[in-house]
């Protein structure tokens, strides 16, 4: 719970009616130059860079630091995926650091000093076959030996937990069962970048938007800057953190990953009386569903079926998911969709992400962030953050190095949202 | 409706197409060594741009290849793989 938010907003109240004139104070500066020089460049001002910076300054005193964002903060990622936050992935690792972020998440708020709407609602993941139902035991068992609250719940579990789910999904895939996720969240995901360059500002980061990156300088195996559209800056440590825009930084490094490029869609119907207050997921139907504060739908759809690097929105999207959820949730037929979006999802062979080192040195990857960044955002901040100050990888995301492909040693995360059972 | 060309159907709507994935020319695997076998196996180009991929026409049977521009999506020209041989 957020309790130093509440605390303090009757005082700024008090002093705003106060005021004759009513000046919302600005977020973060705007420094009109860029330095020549910084200790550390953040790429990429979404929730991940931001964290980053943020934590590079209060954690460890680097706070000569540079976030090049190419648009608008949190204009990415951050602000087009579904707000899901949750931690009953499949991996030790996974589970390990998704947990790790669930329990940052929940102290956020009251460390950032600013209201996340980060709402516990329950997370339901349906089975509706019995290799899922499998999978869904195989995850309880391996998030309740790590310590994290996940069981395998039956239908009448369901029925009672959510009463206007409809069990049978009309016709053809029942629901079997579900992994049940008590402490699966959902926050406002704008103010989760909002807060973040906020905190980092205050900390002397200087946030740049619409300061696109258009290369790296390098001395052998070394980075030694960053250019960009307003001139070039010197630094020795830089941190990439663009999600689906990884491949065009990576390609100014010279490394290869393994990452293909898909748009993944979503949508918010008009906003209805509070009727959901769990978060439903079905890997079989590909869609998951919440219902945000202000009482929108929020329903996101498997990947589109091949690589894209364009957050084009398609009607075979909105048919689809419709049809799908309306297997579900039947009483949602008269409901109007007034807005649709993508994003990019920057997809890893095995559902994992790519973090840490590379073999660029001083060269520091964020990737791979597909369909599960933003439950990430605070632990991502936080590992990179140790891993750019120490010049190693923070245990909690060695299994995700980058060179995880050249030695064959995949972190099989069969508990992605993208991945059907 | 979005249309595909297959090289032996002509346009058909893109439904009834698979996508490949990207052109890779495999090297020889008895040649070759571990690390550059992981980046064929891995590795791929990741950024957008005018690609060769493979795309599968499912009523037909037909494999052909698609160059598209990742970027746009629009698509350059297809044609069948034995013009690559």
């Amino acid at each position: 719970m957020a309790h130093r938010p509440l605390r303090t907003v009757p005082h700024r109240l008090l002093r705003f009616a106060l005021q004759r004139t009513y000046r919302e104070p600005r977020m973060f500066r705007a420094p009109a130059r860029l330095k020549r020089r910084y200790d550390a460049v953040v790429i990429g001002g979404g929730g991940h860079g931001l964290a980053c910076a943020y934590y590079l300054a209060r954690d460890h005193g680097v706070r000569d630091v540079a976030v090049l964002e190419r648009s608008y903060i949190g204009a990415g990622g951050t602000g087009r995926n579904t707000a899901i936050v949750r931690s009953n992935y499949l991996t030790p690792e996974g589970v390990s650091f998704y947990e790790e972020s669930v329990q940052l998440f929940r102290r956020l708020s009251a460390d950032l000093d600013y209201n996340l709407f980060y709402s516990e609602r329950g997370h339901f993941t349906l089975a509706h076959t019995d290799s899922a139902v499998r999978t869904m035991r195989w995850r309880a068992e391996v998030n309740k030996h790590l310590g994290v609250d996940s069981e395998l719940v039956d239908r009448e579990f369901i029925a009672r937990t959510c009463p206007l789910l409809d069990l049978d999904c009309g016709h053809g895939m029942p629901v079997m069962g579900a992994l049940w996720h008590p402490p699966g969240a959902i926050a406002r995901h704008d103010a989760v970048a909002w807060a973040y360059a906020r905190g980092a500002d205050r900390l002397g980061v200087e946030i740049h938007q619409h300061t696109p990156v258009t290369g790296l300088r390098l001395e052998g195996d070394r980075v030694t800057g960053v250019e960009t559209d307003r001139g070039l800056i010197e630094t020795d440590r830089v941190v990439s953190a663009v999600a689906g825009y990884t491949p065009a930084v990576t390609e100014m490094a010279g490394i290869r990953t393994p990452l293909v490029i898909h748009p993944l869609q979503a949508c918010v119907t008009e906003p209805l009386k509070p009727w959901l207050d769990v978060i439903v997921v079905s890997g079989s139907f590909h869609i998951y569903v919440s219902q945000s504060s202000r009482g929108e739908m929020v329903m996101g759809a498997s990947l589109d079926p091949y690589e894209v690097h364009s957050t084009r929105s398609t009607l075979e999207f909105a048919e689809g998911l419709s049809a799908h959820v309306l297997a579900v949730f039947p009483h949602l037929g008269g409901v109007k969709v007034p807005r649709q979006w993508a994003g990019l999802a920057d997809m890893t062979p095995d559902f994992s992400p790519i973090m840490g080192l590379t073999p660029v040195d001083g060269f520091f990857l964020d990737a791979g962030w597909g369909t599960w960044g933003f439950k990430a955002t605070p632990v991502s901040g936080k590992t990179m953050a140790w891993t750019v100050a120490h010049g190693k990888p923070h245990p909690l995301i060695e299994p995700f190095r980058l060179s995880r492909f050249r030695e064959y040693e995949l972190v099989g995360e069969k508990g992605a949202a993208s991945v059907g059972h | 409706m979005k249309l595909l060309r297959c090289p032996v159907n002509g346009e058909r709507p893109l439904q009834e197409f698979d996508y490949g994935g990207e052109y890779r020319p495999q090297p020889d695997p008895d040649a070759v060594c571990d690390e550059r076998w992981a980046s064929y196996v891995f590795d791929r180009a990741g950024a957008a741009g005018v690609r060769r991929e493979w795309w599968y026409h499912v009523p037909s049977g037909t494999w052909f290849i698609a160059e598209r521009d990742t970027g746009t999506d629009r698509v350059v020209q297809t044609y069948l793989p034995d013009r690559l041989a």
